[in-house]
């Protein structure tokens, strides 16, 4: 297990990178606590996966260090540096049955064939392998395969980090939610640090403790899901996280007092004066947003029912608003007033959080 | 899943192609198995004689002698081409601008004729002024591959693997390409070394190509006819006479339409049987 | 324009793909196809397009039987999971390909095809070619193909599953409004619940080559008629655990009963399976839970927190539940919580799995 530290660290595909868009991943400072689970989300092409791939050594930055505790290891090989990963999809030796799948990372380093067999065995009952282990790893499922990826990773017990490359990808979408489950698991009984990767946000909330949204290279937000959720500190990781994404909405800020289309708001935190000429929003999730006598007027134009509870998009000018009402409350049919919760509307300026 | 509707039409588009094929390969069949059961006199006079051939051709040494020589031949080719071509596709680069021009190198020798490669091979390896003959000849070592027969088994194998190792090399190097770098990334973290890196990952992965390539050079190998005859004309003696060149010996050397006949088809068979049995063994494990 | 299947049965190889079904799509709106990997969604739609030919029985399409009519000469558009575009086409050409087979005249065909391209925001990248395009302007491309053929029916093949997480909203969003003022049957075929949900119309439940119930959306998630419909419409999946009607109360377990009233008075004694979704299953603590809730105990052995959801799963003799609440609720592993269960909403299934009672609407 280790605390993992990235220090200055820029990378770039190309040789001679002049411009901003020519690097992969801009300069970043993170610091991963020992035993954490962490999830690196993003959409396609934002550098999580190029950032998974520093870490475990597959590719050297073109600036910075990487850090495992105390030692550096940005120039060690990745089978040096004792990390495991799982990949997209899953990859296994064919030709051999699970048990040696399994035990294959051990034998490669000679452990002894008694200690590779408590430690298979083990790690098979908490993947509910145990009763595969004969037969042939090609026969299994995709789930199955993945847990062998993953088996191979938590085997050795002086893994540092395990990380994961949007495993669950090719998993079926109803089977999806059990291999979620059971990595979130695997880390609160195993205590290691693990690191997944995904451009799904209730993965990547579900499973980690700490959350590193990133967008075209850069980090955008770090914390608990929580933060993310309830203090996006930028537009983008309103947008990006929960579904329905945060309402974004234009704002003006005179006297003291923001307003939208001419209503005053209350925010959560006043605001200090925002740079001039800055682009100013209000940001509200639709989670606190709700129907009541008063507020701003809107027109109510769909409803969509999700389950356990329904979307309600309502329009104000040219500005759509939507909210979540559970599935037994009451929908006012044609025009009605929204509120917005004041613990949860913030002022953006320029896409960040203005405070 | 692919079923597809049933569209009878097609059938009409294939039928030109059924009568070029029954003309050029059905009925030439037929007329070697009406030979083969025949007995011939000049004059186109023909008498019925059942299985004669066939028992003669069982029991002749000559035969014999020749389907050893044949099974000795191919052997040995698939014993060397087959690893050396995984070998050399394993050292091709797969990325960058050197792979273009390997590969161009790999396909050229598939690309001369036959007959040519036999006669470059042949002025190659003459012992008086051949580049090949001249210097093992200064080098000492005591070869002639016209009166030699070891010289000319030697020739014989370096002509063939020399003209066909790109085959199965092209074959293996397209298999490579087909394994994603996430096998190759899980090796290395898993602490695999290089050999159980081509164990575990590269030869499974390869299977169903080197299936092919096996199967292609096989049947090649075990019909091939101009190379050695251009080369050696099956001598020195008999000491090369293949299976295919005593075939055309008989037949058009003795006019024997009869035993040519039989023999033909007992080749074919041979090439059949064996053909399906290497090809069973070889996907058995598919059915799992 | 309806599309209807009747007692189509495809049998290959002795085995078979689809057992009989008959059904009358919607003509206008969304019919999806809600069910796993493999349950005969692709073949189901194989079939309408008629790209399949069914062993026994007849497709029919606006009261023809076009059982025999080859796909080429229906009026089919489809799109694939996989991005499908014509790599050496520009999008331009790539969504004028089929008026282009049409002979369609020029300036008809640009003009279709611009606004074509406007409704699905593809104006700007006319020129360029699909590998040039993310993943989701690719698969605006497949869209704006399919569409510009005005085609009769439109079968959509989890033309989401490959995309982004948030790009896949924004396309959801959009498909019912590019359907709207068509005239033509869609159908959508996902294995997401939550989809079919927020898409509307009517849904279709497929589990292993059967049609298990066909109806709005709304209806077929609230009331299933069996419990392979009721699983297949649960994300996370649904609660289920046996019960038994004593007289005018349904037992749990020894300790965890309600009284049998309202709609359940009616049922017979004996057991039956309760099926309760994961939101109706909520921590005592939590606002959410009303005091007319039956509460339960158990131990938890998973918590995962999001941060605007809590989903816990908790194990009672040797059952493990799943509940699923909003807001951030703590809870340790290992540790006993309370939690309380909607039971008025929960549905009842009998022993053969039909259900016998689903709650209020």
């Amino acid at each position: 297990m280790a605390l993992v530290r990235l220090k200055g660290l820029r990378h770039s595909y190309r040789q001679q990178p002049k411009t901003d868009a020519d690097w992969a991943v801009k300069r970043l400072d993170l610091e991963w606590a020992d035993g954490s689970a962490n999830a690196l989300l993003g959409p396609s092409g934002c550098g999580k996966t190029t950032l998974l791939n520093i870490i475990s050594g597959l590719l050297r930055p073109s600036e910075g260090e990487v850090w495992f505790d105390e030692h550096d290891v940005t120039t060690l090989p990745p089978d040096a540096r004792n990390i495991a990963q799982v990949f997209q999809f899953p990859v296994v030796y064919d030709t051999m049955s699970v048990y040696d799948n399994l035990a294959f990372p051990l034998r490669n380093r000679g452990i002894a064939p008694a200690d590779v067999d408590a430690r298979v065995r083990e790690i098979a009952t908490l993947l509910d392998l145990d009763a595969m282990l004969e037969q042939r790893a090609a026969g299994l499922t995709a789930d199955g395969k993945q847990k062998i990826s993953l088996g191979r990773g938590l085997v050795r017990s002086d893994v540092a980090v395990i990380m994961f490359d949007e495993p669950l990808t090719v998993i079926d979408p109803h089977l999806k939610w059990r291999l979620r489950s059971k990595l979130k698991e695997l880390h609160q009984r195993l205590g290691r640090t693990m690191i997944y990767v995904t451009h799904d946000q209730t993965e990547a909330l579900t499973f980690a403790d700490q959350v590193v949204v990133m967008n075209e290279g850069t980090v955008v937000q770090a914390g608990t899901p929580q933060e993310l959720f309830e203090r996006p500190r930028h537009t983008f990781v309103g947008h990006f996280i929960g579904s329905p994404g945060m309402n974004v909405l234009p704002a003006t800020f005179a006297d003291g007092v923001v307003r939208f289309a001419g209503h005053p708001v209350a925010v959560a935190t006043p605001p200090r004066t925002p740079p001039a000429g800055a682009t100013l929003e209000i940001g509200v999730r639709p989670e606190f947003v709700r129907f009541g006598p008063d507020g701003i007027p809107v027109r109510v134009l769909k409803v969509r029912d999700s389950g356990r509870y329904r979307i309600v998009e309502t329009q104000h000018d040219a500005n759509t608003i939507k909210l979540l009402i559970g599935e037994d409350q009451p929908l006012p049919s044609d025009t009605a007033h929204l509120r917005f919760d004041r613990a949860h509307t913030q002022l953006y300026a320029d896409g960040w959080i203005a405070s | 899943m692919s079923t597809k509707t049933p569209n009878q039409k097609a059938w009409w588009l294939v039928m030109p192609v059924v009568v070029l094929v029954a003309f050029n390969a059905v009925i030439p069949l037929m007329t070697v198995v009406n030979y083969s059961v025949q007995e011939t006199f000049g004059d186109n006079q023909f008498f019925f004689e059942g299985f004669k051939w066939f028992r003669e051709l069982i029991e002749s040494e000559r035969f014999h002698d020749a389907l050893k020589r044949q099974l000795l031949f191919t052997g040995i080719i698939l014993a060397i081409e087959i690893p050396l071509g995984v070998a050399i596709a394993l050292a091709m680069p797969r990325r960058g601008p050197w792979v273009s021009v390997c590969l161009v190198l790999m396909a050229m020798p598939l690309l001369i004729p036959w007959n040519v490669v036999g006669a470059m091979w042949n002025i190659l390896a003459l012992p008086d002024i051949g580049l090949l003959g001249r210097s093992l000849n200064a080098m000492g070592i005591d070869y002639n591959f016209t009166r030699q027969p070891v010289a000319a088994w030697a020739t014989l194998i370096a002509m063939d693997v020399w003209h066909w190792t790109s085959l199965v090399v092209l074959l293996a190097y397209a298999g490579l390409s087909a394994i994603p770098d996430a096998y190759y990334q899980a090796a290395k973290i898993d602490g695999a070394s290089s050999w159980a890196v081509f164990r575990y990952i590269q030869l499974p992965k390869m299977k169903r190509v080197l299936t092919i390539a096996v199967l292609l050079r096989f049947m090649d190998s075990f019909m091939i006819y101009t190379e050695p005859f251009v080369l050696t004309g099956g001598g020195p003696g008999n000491a090369t006479t293949l299976l295919s060149i005593d075939l055309v010996k008989i037949a058009l050397g003795r006019f024997d339409l009869g035993p040519a006949a039989a023999m033909s088809l007992v080749y074919f068979l041979i090439v059949l049987l064996l053909s399906w049995i290497f090809y069973t063994v070889m996907t058995k494990d598919e059915a799992d | 324009m309806s599309l209807t299947l009747k007692r189509v049965v495809l049998r290959v190889d002795g085995e078979t793909h689809i057992h009989e079904t008959s059904v009358e799509l919607a003509a206008r709106g969304f019919n999806i196809l809600l069910g796993p990997t493999l349950a005969g969604k692709t073949t189901l739609m194989r079939l309408m397009a008629g790209l399949l030919k069914p062993t026994a029985g007849e497709v029919w399409f606006d009261g023809r039987n076009v059982t025999a009519v080859p796909v080429r000469r229906r009026r089919v558009a489809m799109v694939y999971q996989q991005f499908i575009n014509y790599p050496h086409l520009s999008v331009f050409e790539n969504i004028a390909s089929p008026l282009r087979v049409e002979r369609v005249p020029a300036t008809e065909l640009r003009s279709r095809v611009g606004r074509i391209a406007e409704l699905l925001k593809l104006t700007a990248l006319l020129d360029r070619r699909p590998a040039e395009l993310s993943g989701g302007q690719q698969q605006r491309t497949a869209l704006a193909r399919a569409l510009v053929k005005d085609a009769d029916l439109v079968l959509l093949d989890e033309p989401l599953a490959n995309l982004d997480y948030k790009l896949r909203e924004g396309l959801r969003d959009e498909l019912p409004r590019l359907f709207a003022d068509r005239d033509c049957t869609v159908v959508y075929a996902t294995t997401e619940p939550v989809e079919a949900l927020l898409l509307g119309g009517y849904t279709a439940t497929v589990e292993e080559g059967r049609i298990t119930q066909f109806g709005e959306t709304g209806t077929v998630y609230r009331r299933p008629m069996d419990l392979a419909t009721a699983r297949a419409f649960s994300d996370p999946p649904i609660n289920t655990a046996p019960v038994l009607k004593r007289g005018n109360r349904i037992e749990l377990t020894e300790s965890v009963g309600w009284p049998a009233d309202g709609r359940l008075a009616g049922l017979a004694d004996g057991s039956y399976t309760l099926g309760l979704r994961p939101h109706l299953v909520q921590p005592a603590r939590n606002t959410a839970a009303r005091a007319d809730w039956v509460p339960i105990e158990g131990r938890v052995s998973i918590a995962e927190i999001s941060g605007s959801e809590s989903v816990v799963h908790f194990e009672v003799q040797g059952r493990t539940w799943v509940s699923q609440s909003h807001g951030v609720h703590g809870f340790a592993v290992g540790e006993i919580a309370a939690f309380k269960l909607n039971v008025a909403r929960g549905l009842y299934f009998s022993p053969d799995g039909r259900c016998v009672s689903a709650g209020t609407a």
